[in-house]
């Protein structure tokens, strides 16, 4: 289980390598990628900033990767979430799972996101051209993480 | 007691943290908060609506109900837009 917050940019295909090297109880490795689209939510957004607590960041991604760990025979599991000033295109988020099997990688994986995103205390402030605004909450958000605990528990 | 605001609480308090020795009716998270409101018309403002408000104490969340004790940490937040 690693997790990582930082202000600098990951490589996609290093993280995945280091996850599963020596490991060949892993069959497979899904990931999921969140990049900063130029449209979120207003219109002509030119970059945004992402605030963190740190500390309870830190803390919050540790215990949701523990909980899929918990549900799912997970073999290896990473977090990497970024910080500070980011620009449509950029990555800001990677999750990863590995697992003997598929079905685990690909649940839990959606899961960690999911939960990730009603939990892990990170906030948008969007530069538009008529100023900043702070991103809003949304209720899709709620609704997908909501999901996982019908599913189990 | 440590207060921190983020995001919008921050920006509306114009407090990023500070230490504060509330009355001794302030026992839980809600009459903190009740308490913060009468602190000014920023912290008015900023918690006009305390059912936007998340609360974490020591860097876990907690309800309205939660106790709280003079060394906490409590963080006053919008609901998060991170991933």
């Amino acid at each position: 289980m690693v997790v990582r917050v930082q202000r600098e940019d990951f490589d996609v295909g290093e993280e995945l390598a280091r996850l599963s090297e020596g490991n060949h109880g892993i069959g497979g490795v899904t990931s999921f990628v969140g990049l900063v689209r130029d449209i979120a939510g207003r219109q002509g957004a030119s970059a945004m900033t992402l605030e963190h607590y740190p500390g309870m960041t830190e803390r919050q991604l540790e215990e949701i990767e523990a909980e899929a760990h918990r549900r799912w025979p997970l073999q290896a599991s990473l977090i990497v979430h970024r910080f500070g000033r980011l620009k449509p295109g950029d990555r800001i988020v990677l999750v990863a799972t590995a697992s003997a099997h598929r079905e685990a990688a690909f649940e839990s994986c959606h899961f960690l996101i999911d939960w990730l995103k009603t939990r892990a205390p990170f906030w948008k402030l969007e530069e538009t051209p008529d100023g900043s605004h702070w991103v809003e909450s949304k209720d899709s958000d709620d609704i997908a993480a909501e999901r996982w605990k019908k599913a189990r528990s | 007691m440590k207060l921190l605001y983020f995001a919008w609480l921050r920006t509306k308090t114009g407090i990023a943290q500070e230490e504060v020795a509330p009355p001794a009716e302030v026992r839980d998270v809600a009459s903190l908060i009740a308490w913060l409101q009468t602190r000014g018309p920023n912290f008015a403002d900023a918690l006009k609506n305390p059912q936007v408000v998340r609360v974490a104490v020591n860097q876990e969340y907690a309800r309205p109900d939660h106790p709280l004790s003079a060394g906490d940490e409590v963080a006053l937040f919008p609901p998060v837009t991170g991933g």
